[in-house]
């Protein structure tokens, strides 16, 4: 089924349906913060609590198909390359936009991203002080809970780590606009009358996307240099940055 | 030369039937014993070789092209007749053989022309079931239109398109039989000549373009389906590597050309601009259906932008001359009329050699948008050519050579004066007499790919059993020796002339004395200039390069010497034909307001032409052509 | 108008190519750019040189057999457009034009900008055809067509198998070309029959002939000289997609 080149084109689309769904389940998420420190806590505490099968499953699921979408597009990438061992002198492109075309890049980019977003949120092992940070805010019964809300106001006072999110949040936005029409594309589910209006959905999704998660990093940097007022005042001090 | 054309017994329409009764059978099981070679893959060469493979022969292809589908049966625009009388308008199979002996000006073969047009209809439903997207009406039936002057609509068409589609068709039959091996395609090889041995056609001998290595095939038969000769003119409609080599290699073989002198004019193509000019373009015919053609009444007129010269100095000359057929008259009729006005001064653009097809009137009747639908391609590609628009002003035209009605002589059989070497499609001379009906060149390819050699050749096989002979037996190496020196003396041409400059010249020398209008003074003099030609050609010729692998050169100064001795021939019979007939116009013989006055009693007949050795005058030779079945009539169009 | 003209020279599918500059006057702006091409060799013969090759010959836009990269664009910058049908106006006095051969390891260099398309030919013959021997076809009119099918078929036949897609694809990929051929004959009711056999049978030789895979980037259709949609890339996917999961299921 996937062996062919039009299977490895199956298998990136199916992936990509899948990450496609699961960032936009991770905004909608991600987004509590702005709602205040209980209901981003009690969310990502009611996350964790998730019986074991189906909180490591939905992991591993995710894990397994950002890995066959990046090996299948290295292998797609390696076989493009021999397809046309030899390029124009003059190459130009007509109508191929600069995100279809950069696909690569940004997927590679997005890639390292990943890593060090789980290492820095998740694993927590970029801070590992991030591990103390316990609060019973947002707690369902009162017991101490992760202070999901105070480590992601802490997370994006550095400077740089909110840069790299919100320019691989803006990569992402570009592989997503192409490869969400991809998707309809690669598997056929489109008809001619749907072409434009799936071209514009997938911008427009993608969009949402950027903008959904930058908004955070955005917002937690517009406070810390004083441009604006959102969050929790008592959060934004050097000390708490720094650690 | 035996000129027995083996028209079978019997009534007009059982003669097929009859035919194909008491023709032999070869055995299923024997079949797999014959070879068959099939030289061209073009509409009659490409079904040909996959029917002939279908049935269960071992066929070899050959083509020039690099792929079977580029043949240039693909570049035919307008359609495919076939009578099947869909509309109900009164069509039938004795109609559209009346119309194409009549359009013939009856100078084709009564029993060939009637057994096109009982086939016409197999061809569409075969063409159908092969995925051939014809035009289709809402119900989604198929559809017709009326087509170069027929009074019946019964032209097939696919868009403007039709040839492509209908070569795609017979390609993709051929294609299976690629796959399942039963045929072997040869793409960029030419032949160079045809192998008789004892009297039999038995082979052919190539040149691989791509490598130049020139091989000897052998098989049981050999169909030539290698077009016509349109490009002895240089400029024409055809595509650049048409040739004639072919079939003028097997009339030096002993095969008898019939009627060289039958050529078309194709009254609708886009005028020459300049010297660079290396062929013409061909707007489908039926832009006359809606364009009106004139010129300026006064030649003082020519230079002004057409939208400026006012209705009442404007010369709707087929209009005027033709009233009941008005722009739709016949090809040759329509051609001459553009030549008589250029000649009178009054033509248009670069050179003066030009008339305007006018769709204002079109325009302002039907609306911008109809027009487009109907000719939105054509009126694109006139625009890329000469960078005009043809809704704002009147396009240009004028007539260009398209078709050849003459080609190889061939009996009800299709087979040519060489036993075993058949003839299909354009490069024989059946079915068109002196001029080709609109939307008959894709049947006629089809006919005789499809359903008539099939028949005729499995008689031939059954008759003269298997026997292919060795590619290394001495008669083949004969041949195969002659190919190598030819192209060894090519290739040592050291001169200062290119091919193409010759090829040129002849052009220049064929459209002035054997184009639209021929004169005896006129043609006696090609034919002493083309001698001189050759002397230069032969003395002062370039060819660079090797012939060891891709030399388009040297390609193209084998072709350009075929067609040198190729176009005397032509001139020759055009000399020998003392009437006006189709596209054989002599100025001697007209009426006085200058239509073609054709002569039944002498000339009635097909002059076919026998090769009599280098530096030799061919010997002329008749077939009387019969009519039983329609009265010779004057054609008129008025 | 005079021209500064940077041309690939390759003696064969082995050799090093390279590029060969040459500068051509008094080009007519109304020749065709084969015809200016034309020109140049009558330049090149006069100085001793081997002219150049290049594929040519209906030179009116249908046969398929003309080629050319020109300035980094399949068949040159006009659109719809095939090499032997632009003329010389869209380019400027002086200009430098460079022209290369098709790229794409499928279409191996035969000599100078000649290219060998026979992989073409063999995912037609691995499924571009329908079944049916001649002599067995009911009557034309026995199964109507919509007029819509038809004309969508029609719109994937016009394809004259040139090659510009697989050349203007960053990826060498033959995607447009399969699936305007398998997209024609899949349209239509007569071709229904044997339509999974086919697209599975042309997807596969595709792949062995060496061309890239489709990234779904367009340029094949922006190249193609007679407008061949992506439409027909969606339709082949869906109906392989569809071939490959009733195969498991039968």
């Amino acid at each position: 089924m996937f062996s062919s080149s039009l299977g490895k084109k199956y298998l990136m689309a199916l992936t990509g349906i899948v990450l496609i769904g699961f960032v936009f389940v991770h905004m909608a998420g991600n987004l509590q913060v702005l709602l205040g420190q209980d209901k981003i806590n009690a969310y990502a505490h009611a996350l964790q609590s998730l019986p074991m099968p189906i909180l490591w499953g939905s992991r591993l699921f995710l894990l397994v198909c950002v890995i066959l979408h990046a090996w299948t597009a290295i292998v797609l990438i390696r076989e493009n390359r021999a397809a046309r061992p030899q390029g124009n002198d003059v190459e130009v492109t007509k109508r191929a936009g600069l995100s279809s075309l950069k696909m690569g890049l940004s997927g590679t980019i997005l890639l390292f991203f990943i890593v060090f977003h789980l290492l820095h949120f998740t694993i927590r092992t970029v801070y590992p002080e991030y591990n103390d940070m316990m609060t019973t805010v947002g707690a369902p019964e009162g017991e101490e809970v992760h202070d999901v809300y105070t480590m992601v106001l802490a997370g994006f006072q550095h400077i740089w780590v909110s840069v790299f999110y919100i320019v691989a949040m803006f990569l992402l936005c570009g592989h997503l606009s192409h490869g969400f029409s991809s998707v309809f594309q690669s598997l056929g589910i489109r008809s001619d009358s749907w072409r434009v209006k799936i071209e514009l959905g997938a911008k427009a999704y993608a969009w949402v996307i950027f903008l959904g998660f930058s908004i955070i990093p955005i917002l937690v940097l517009g406070q810390k240099l004083d441009f604006i007022s959102f969050f929790e005042p008592s959060l934004f001090s050097d000390s708490l940055a720094v650690r | 030369m035996n000129l027995d054309s083996k028209i079978p017994e019997g009534p007009l329409s059982d003669k097929w039937d009859n035919h194909r009764f008491s023709s032999k059978l070869v055995n299923p099981a024997n079949k797999r014993k014959y070879r068959v070679i099939v030289v061209g893959s073009g509409l009659a060469g490409g079904s040909a070789a996959a029917t002939l493979a279908e049935l269960g022969y071992n066929v070899d292809c050959f083509c020039y092209q690099d792929s079977p589908r580029r043949a240039h049966s693909i570049a035919a625009q307008g359609g495919i007749n076939g009578a099947k009388n869909y509309q109900n308008d009164g069509d039938s199979i004795h109609r559209l053989f009346y119309d194409t002996v009549k359009g013939g000006d009856f100078r084709s073969r009564e029993a060939n022309v009637y057994r096109l047009a009982q086939v016409s209809t197999n061809i569409i439903d075969q063409c159908v079931a092969q995925g051939v997207p014809f035009a289709r009406e809402y119900g989604g039936l198929l559809a017709n239109r009326s087509f170069g002057g027929a009074q019946v609509s019964r032209t097939f068409y696919a868009r403007g398109q039709t040839g492509q589609q209908l070569l795609l068709g017979a390609y993709s039959a051929l294609s299976r039989q690629i796959s399942t091996g039963q045929v072997k395609m040869h793409t960029r090889h030419e032949m160079l000549d045809l192998v008789v041995v004892d009297g039999h056609a038995k082979g052919i001998i190539t040149r691989n373009l791509a490598t130049g290595e020139t091989k000897a095939w052998t098989a049981d038969a050999v169909l030539l389906c290698t077009g016509g000769y349109g490009n002895v003119y240089y400029l024409s409609t055809n595509a650049i590597g048409c040739n004639v080599t072919a079939t003028y290699r097997a009339y030096r073989r002993g095969a008898g050309f019939a009627n060289p002198c039958f050529t078309q004019i194709h009254p609708t193509c886009i005028p020459v601009a300049g010297d660079h000019q290396s062929k013409l373009t061909l707007m489908s015919e039926s832009l006359r259906n809606d364009g009106r053609v004139w010129v300026p009444k006064k030649a003082e007129d020519c230079g002004k932008n057409p939208n400026d010269i006012p209705e009442a100095d404007r010369d709707y000359y087929l209009e005027r001359k033709y009233p009941s057929f008005g722009n739709l008259a016949p090809r040759d009729i329509s051609s001459r009329s553009a030549k008589e006005a250029c000649d009178e001064g009054r033509g248009v653009g670069p050179g003066g050699r030009g008339v305007y097809l006018d769709f204002a009137d079109a325009i302002s009747r039907l609306g911008e948008s109809v027009i487009r639908e109907r000719y939105g391609n054509l009126f694109q590609m006139y625009e890329r050519i000469t960078g005009e628009n043809a809704y704002q002003r009147p396009m240009r035209i004028y007539p260009a050579i398209h078709y050849t009605m003459g080609g190889l002589w061939v009996d009800y059989n299709l087979m040519t004066t060489i036993p075993g070497c058949f003839a299909l499609g354009e490069a024989n001379f059946s079915d068109h007499g002196a001029n080709r009906l609109g939307a008959s060149a894709l049947m006629q390819g089809l006919s005789d790919g499809y359903f008539v050699a099939p028949y005729t050749i499995g008689n031939y096989l059954a008759n003269s059993g298997a026997g292919t002979i060795s590619p290394d037996s001495p008669e083949v190496k004969e041949v195969m020796e002659s190919v190598r020196e030819r192209v060894d003396q090519l290739t040592s041409s050291n001169g200062n002339r290119s091919a193409r400059s010759y090829h040129k010249q002849l052009g220049q020398i064929m459209w002035e004395y054997a184009g639209m209008a021929r004169n005896a003074p006129g043609l006696e003099k090609a034919i002493g200039e083309i001698q001189e030609l050759r002397d230069d050609f032969n003395k002062n010729l370039l060819v660079p390069g090797t012939g060891s692998n891709l030399n388009a050169e040297l390609e193209r100064a084998g072709r350009v010497r075929d067609f040198i001795d190729f176009g005397e021939l032509l001139c020759r019979d055009a000399l020998e034909r003392k009437e006006s007939c189709g596209g054989h116009f002599r100025e001697e013989y007209q009426t006085e307001d200058g239509e073609a006055t054709r002569d039944d009693e002498n000339f009635a007949h097909a002059a076919v032409w026998e090769y009599k050795g280098e530096g030799k005058t061919p010997a002329r030779h008749k077939e009387e052509l019969k009519y039983d079945n329609v009265k010779l009539a004057v054609r008129s169009y008025k | 108008m005079k021209l500064i003209l940077r041309v690939w020279r390759q003696d064969g599918a082995e050799d090093e190519g390279r590029f060969e500059t040459h500068q051509l006057d008094g080009v007519s702006e109304d020749s065709s750019f084969l015809e200016m091409l034309d020109q140049l060799n009558e330049q090149l013969l006069e100085e001793g040189t081997e002219p150049i090759l290049f594929d040519h010959d209906c030179r009116e836009g249908i046969c398929g057999t003309c080629s050319l990269t020109i300035n980094g664009l399949a068949h040159g910058p006009e659109d719809s457009t095939t090499t032997c049908q632009l003329h010389m106006r869209k380019f400027s006095d002086g200009e430098t034009v460079t022209i290369e051969p098709f790229r794409a390891r499928a279409f191996p260099i035969v000599r100078d900008l000649v290219v060998d398309r026979s992989a073409f030919d063999r995912i037609t013959q691995a499924g571009g055809y329908i079944t049916v021997r001649t002599g067995s076809a009911p009557d034309g009119n026995a199964i109507p067509v919509p007029k819509d099918d038809s004309d969508k078929a029609m719109d994937a036949a016009a394809c004259i198998g040139c090659g510009a897609c697989v050349a203007s694809c960053k990826n060498a990929s033959a995607m447009l070309f399969t699936s305007a051929k398998a997209g024609h004959l899949n349209l239509l009711p007569q071709g229904k029959a044997e339509k999974d056999k086919r697209v599975l049978a042309m997807v596969e030789e595709m792949d062995n002939s060496g061309f890239g895979n489709c990234r779904n980037y367009g340029e094949c259709s922006a190249a193609c000289p007679k407008d061949i949609s992506l439409d027909y890339i969606a339709k082949l996917n869906r109906d392989h997609a569809a071939a490959k999961v009733r195969k498991i299921f039968t």
